[in-house]
């Protein structure tokens, strides 16, 4: 909400603070100030002048020579005598105590009798512009009437800036522009919709530094003494001159405890509005719509009610607040057509909806140019009945913003004779009796809390005097009485927060100041920590891809639907169903999808090697259910390390990724196979999924299917993996194994086996054989080619032997050998090779 | 006996001034002094003569051999030093030349950063604790308070799956699954990714949370106070000012922002902290009765704090970070200024 400083200043009893001090207070009170904004830029040396006369220039069609009246003493600036240039500027005619001074014009609606702002020689206006004596066309010219733009004021302009008929001539602009003005944007929290008026913040700086509230328009403060008392009653009813009523009818009390309206009849429409109310609306943020709108506006800036005006003549019969019939059409003031649903509370009249109750009037029966007689409403709708109502029709009003937060429900009858008073007095009519509707068991309750001393004290920590307590409710409004063991306090009718026991907490906290009260250091019980060892810790693993020039990347969680198809295109994938763009609107089913993103974004600028991982949930749907699985994937592509002289550079492949995957496995300890398998992104020959010694499925490694690597935009092979975390932080449990005093032996054997005999299956046919001596089993060579049958291949072997008890003799190791050879042959139809 | 054993061994002497290798040396060596060499061959020879004339030739040859030997040596050292010489001249290389093999690269600056929150807490006994990021209405909103149509949730842009699936907002949504099923005393941190469907320079639609929150039978303000400074104290290793403001959580009474001194102007007033000289860094407060009431927990036997960070705006005003899109990018050129 934004405000003008000087207007909340004048709320607030005029505190003795500076700009800076007032707004750290606000800030620090939990309203917290985003900007602090000059309403003008700065200048100086403009004053009020009435145009007396003008004539065309002789030599410019567009301008004008006009003589132009400002104050006796005002055409030098300073008023001095020694004005280098105050001679010349003498040249003006002197016309008793007025001066005319002679000025060149070039805007349109300059005309004799209006009152403009005149920049004086020796003025500076925004942008360090130096106003001199100058001559136009050959005309000469003693200074410059303004536009709002050329004065700050307004970013836009048409023309000179028009001044009321009564401002008096030769005063400075600044001043009676009231310039010296700040527009202060507070952010608001939604608990304090108390201060979402002139008066409720103005009532906070009054609090904040005790000054004597007052309320400005009755001319007399309220009180003398630093108790608060906030009561309603300071608003003098307008006389009533006339006995014509609308009927009200609230058929939905819980919705609407309390509505005020009024005739008011035989309005100018037209009226001007007055410069002061302008100003104030044009700093909190509002254009001046005409009198009538612009007073219900004011209103609720100043009080923070709502208000609307109904053209009276456009209504039919007697006005009734009801929820809305499925479908009833409404034409919103903004043009907006809307059909409305039963949830929705409407001001109607005997034949249709008028307005969105709370939310916004109807285009029908607004307040225009020609309106003679209006209805005022001034209501209460329950914040509760009201919350979340706008949006449904993508609306967020001023009103609405106030009901749904809450608005005093004690507020209206002051809130209607104020309106009533400000439209009086700049459109005159004739006012009515107000009618009133009000349910009294529908309207907030502010039942009387008792806060404990000593839970003030466990929670802040702190123990304060019984009359500093006492002090601070009575400023905050709160009605209190003091008890051994603490206080009853009744929160007044404009506090919506305030409801249990730690509410009144806060707000002695807050007036005290958080930054007085104590801070301990943490003193609490510890129970020791675990040092798992049956699950590895995920950054150990990440640490060993980082060792092994795999970068981390962060993706987004959701993906692009066209990736997402073209990497797992069988995956059912869970939708938002308000995405922020349709390039992030799917969940991703994989990691692939980021990485892959990621990688692309990094070729696409020149890197011709990426190692990429990054760990996450990937979402599935299982059988209807969505799963949220924790999982590590990584990504590579091009060489296989980083440009160097030492090394021949070559592309990654298949094994270089699998080393990594198998890197992690050796971190837990635990044994993996890797099986052929089939993925829809992956290359048919070159994708392995990787099952635990349990069968379970802990992931996939492969080479992005060469179809999917065009489809995507890569031109080098992608190499993919993805586990699953908790599989692969399961780690093998640490068990000691004696140690063998005696030697090994290793025998190597080269076999003849066909093609598709994978080599796993060769080890473990080898280990099969339960050879308790065989330690291990090293592949050491895979040769194809000359000397061995097309469709076979050879595969050289080393057989690492070993006993616990004993030095192998040769016969023992012969014979190993030959019953792992008979078992090879029988088996997998091995033959040694010659 | 045809030579005397003096002149073998001055032809000896000469032959070994002429030699340039050990090689050379070796065969001097057996040419004299092997199985077969001259020396020994007439120490074989010996046996032929007279006991008397045994002896003093015998001697003598004796004499030849240990002086030809010790000559072997000197010249063995004095060939094996060139050698050497040689050969680590030979071997010289280039140190300056990069080393060959395996790059290491970096963790993402986020999880540097997750990393040191966590590690600060842990070491006080906090737990760190996960939660699922599709979350239901009840534990995202509902349990902390926040019921539908509250105007806190016009804070919080929710993405919707449907009417009580959203993605999670904030990480808070943890601190019900964990009161939910652990009893105090409770110290938990819960990191993550959340969501807000907002996109602009300043705000990403996903980012990272820290939420932290402790219940005990005596946990004060002043306890929340305490933490929160001790830890951006930690976070930023310098002493920095630090102050907290009321503020608004549905979950949380009393509640407040916290602020930091402006870590890039030091309080003067910048830019990046919109000349207030304060940067605002946290939320936090006590834990509202009612999210105790959700939780079963009884709100007179314990209360607790809470406080929520963002990982990416810490991370930015720790490493001078400057735009919070480039952590989603993923720019080898970013990340790897942080390895």
């Amino acid at each position: 909400m934004q405000i003008s400083e000087a207007w909340l200043r004048e709320y607030g009893g005029h505190p003795a603070v500076g700009t800076k001090k007032l707004v750290a207070q606000l800030t620090m009170a939990g309203l917290e100030v985003d900007s602090v904004v000059p309403v003008a830029a700065d200048f100086s040396g403009v004053v009020i002048g009435k145009v007396l006369s003008l004539e065309q220039h002789p030599d410019a069609d567009r301008l004008r020579v006009c003589q132009v009246a400002v104050d006796a003493c005002s055409h030098v600036i300073g008023c001095s005598d020694n004005h280098p240039d105050a001679d010349r500027i003498l040249a003006g005619q002197d016309m008793g105590e007025d001066i005319v001074l002679q000025i060149v014009c070039g805007a349109s609606n300059v005309r004799v009798g209006l009152k403009v702002p005149v920049a004086l020689i020796g003025a500076v206006l925004p942008g360090d512009f130096k106003i001199k004596k100058s001559k136009l066309r050959g005309q000469e010219s003693f200074g410059m009437l303004c536009s709002a733009k050329e004065l700050g004021i307004s970013t836009t302009a048409e023309g000179l800036l028009e001044l009321p008929d009564d401002a008096s001539v030769g005063r400075d602009i600044r001043d009676y522009l009231g310039l010296a003005d700040n527009i202060i944007e507070v952010s608001l929290t939604p608990n304090r919709a108390d201060c979402l008026s002139v008066e409720g913040l103005g009532r906070e700086i009054a609090i904040l530094n005790k000054t004597n509230w007052s309320i400005p328009y009755l001319n007399e403060p309220v009180h003398t003494n630093s108790q608060m008392d906030w009561s309603i009653t300071q608003v003098e009813p307008v006389n009533v001159q006339h006995q014509d009523v609308l009927p009200v009818v609230v058929a939905v009390p819980e919705a609407c405890p309390r509505y005020l309206g009024r005739l008011i009849k035989n309005v100018n429409p037209n009226a001007e509005t007055p410069l002061w109310m302008q100003e104030r609306l044009r700093r909190s943020g509002l254009r001046s719509l005409g009198p009538l709108v612009d007073v219900t506006n004011y209103v609720l800036i100043e009080l923070g009610q709502p208000l609307h005006a109904f053209d009276a003549d456009k209504l039919n019969g007697k006005i009734t607040v009801r929820y809305a019939q499925i479908d009833e059409a409404l034409t919103l003031l903004n043009g907006q057509e809307i059909k409305l649903d039963a949830e929705t509370v409407v001001i109607a009249d005997d034949i249709r909806a008028l307005a969105v109750a709370g939310v916004m009037g109807g285009n029908d029966s607004a307040v225009s140019d020609a309106t003679q007689n209006i209805f005022l409403e001034c209501a209460f709708f329950a914040p509760l009945q009201l919350a979340g109502k706008a949006r449904r029709y993508g609306l967020h009003t001023d009103s609405s913003h106030r009901f749904e937060r809450g608005v005093d429900a004690t507020l209206q009858a002051r809130a209607i004779e104020r309106a009533t008073q400000l439209i009086v007095a700049i459109a005159g009519g004739s006012t009515g009796p107000i009618t009133e509707v009000t349910t009294e068991k529908y309207l907030p309750a502010r039942p009387s809390l008792f806060l404990r001393k000593q839970r003030l004290q466990k929670i802040l920590r702190s123990s304060f005097k019984g009359e500093e307590i006492v002090d601070i409710f009575q400023r905050l409004g709160m009605a209190v009485s003091a008890e051994t063991d603490g206080w009853h306090v009744t929160p007044p009718g404009f506090r919506f927060d305030i409801a249990i026991e730690a509410d009144l907490i806060e707000e002695i906290a807050r007036i005290y100041g958080y930054n007085n009260l104590p801070s301990s250091s943490l003193l609490m019980r510890s129970k020791l920590g675990l040092a798992t060892e049956t699950v590895l810790d995920l950054n150990r693993v990440k640490y060993l891809l980082v060792d092994r020039g795999y970068q981390e990347a962060i993706t987004y969680s959701f993906v692009d639907e066209d990736i997402q198809r073209a990497v797992a295109p069988d995956a059912i994938c869970i939708r938002l169903q308000n995405p922020i763009s349709s390039e992030l609107s799917v969940m991703r089913t994989t990691l692939w999808c980021g990485l892959l993103k990621a990688a692309l974004y990094n070729t696409n600028r020149q890197q011709s090697r990426v190692r990429l991982f990054e760990t996450g949930l990937r979402f599935v749907n299982a059988s209807g259910q969505t799963q949220q699985q924790k999982m590590l994937a990584g990504l590579i592509l091009g060489s296989a390390t980083t440009e160097q002289w030492g090394e021949k550079s070559r592309k990654v492949d298949f094994f270089d990724i699998k080393a990594d995957v198998e890197a992690i496995f050796a971190l837990a300890g635990c044994a993996v196979q890797f099986v052929p398998a089939q993925h829809p992104a992956l290359h048919p020959g070159q994708t392995a999924e990787i099952l635990s010694a349990q069968g379970d499925k802990i992931g996939l490694l492969g080479m992005l299917h060469p179809q999917q690597e065009k489809q995507l935009g890569f031109d080098t092979q992608v190499f993919l993996f993805e586990l699953d975390q908790e599989l692969i932080l399961k780690k093998h449990p640490l068990k000691f194994k004696s140690l063998s005093k005696y030697p090994s032996v290793r025998r190597d054997l080269a076999l003849i086996v066909k093609e598709d005999v994978a080599i796993a299956a060769l080890i473990d046919c080898i280990k099969s054989c339960n050879e308790e001596s065989l330690q291990d089993v090293v592949v050491f060579d895979i040769y194809r080619g000359k000397g061995v049958d097309e469709g076979s291949k050879s595969v050289a072997l080393s057989l690492i032997m070993q006993n616990n008890s004993q030095t192998l003799t040769d016969s023992e190791i012969d014979a190993i050998f030959n019953r792992v050879l008979e078992t090879l042959t029988n088996k997998l139809s091995a033959k040694l090779r010659d | 006996m045809s030579v005397s054993p003096e002149e073998i061994l001055s032809q000896a002497l000469q032959e070994l001034t002429g030699i340039k290798d050990l090689d050379q040396l070796d065969q001097v060596r057996v040419h004299y002094l092997g199985k077969k060499g001259l020396l020994t061959l007439q120490m074989k020879e010996l046996g032929s003569l007279e006991p008397e004339q045994r002896r003093a030739i015998g001697q003598v040859i004796n004499q030849a051999k240990d002086q030809l030997q010790a000559q072997l040596e000197t010249q063995k050292e004095v060939l094996q030093q060139a050698a050497l010489a040689a050969r680590l001249v030979s071997e010289r290389i280039d140190v300056t030349l990069p080393g060959r093999g395996q790059t290491v690269a970096g963790l993402h600056p986020i999880t540097t950063t997750l990393n040191r929150i966590n590690k600060i807490f842990a070491s006080v006994g906090f737990e760190v604790v996960e939660g699922p990021e599709i979350e239901d209405d009840y534990h995202n909103f509902e349990a902390l308070n926040i019921p539908a149509h509250h105007p806190a949730r016009a804070m919080h842009d929710t993405f919707y799956f449907d009417a009580h699936t959203v993605l999670r907002t904030h990480t808070s949504p943890v601190q019900i699954r964990v009161m939910e099923s652990q009893t105090p005393p409770l110290k938990v941190i819960a990191p993550g990714r959340v969501y807000r469907c907002d996109s602009d320079i300043t705000h990403t639609p996903m980012f990272h949370q820290v939420e932290g929150f402790l219940v005990d039978t005596d946990v004060s303000f002043a306890d929340l106070k305490g933490v929160v400074y001790e830890f951006l104290r930690a976070f930023f290793e310098k002493d920095i000012q630090v102050r907290f403001r009321p503020s608004y959580f549905p979950f949380t009474e009393p509640s407040a922002e916290v602020d930091i001194e402006c870590v890039m102007c030091g309080g003067e007033g910048c830019r990046v902290c919109s000349q207030t000289g304060w940067l605002e860094v946290m939320g936090c407060g006590m834990i509202h009765p009612e999210v105790f009431k959700a939780v079963n927990i009884d709100d007179e036997q314990y209360t607790g704090f809470a406080f929520g960070m963002g990982v990416e705006r810490l991370a930015m005003l720790r490493y001078g970070i400057n735009d919070l899109r480039l952590f989603f990018e993923n720019d080898l050129k970013f990340l790897e200024q942080f390895n």
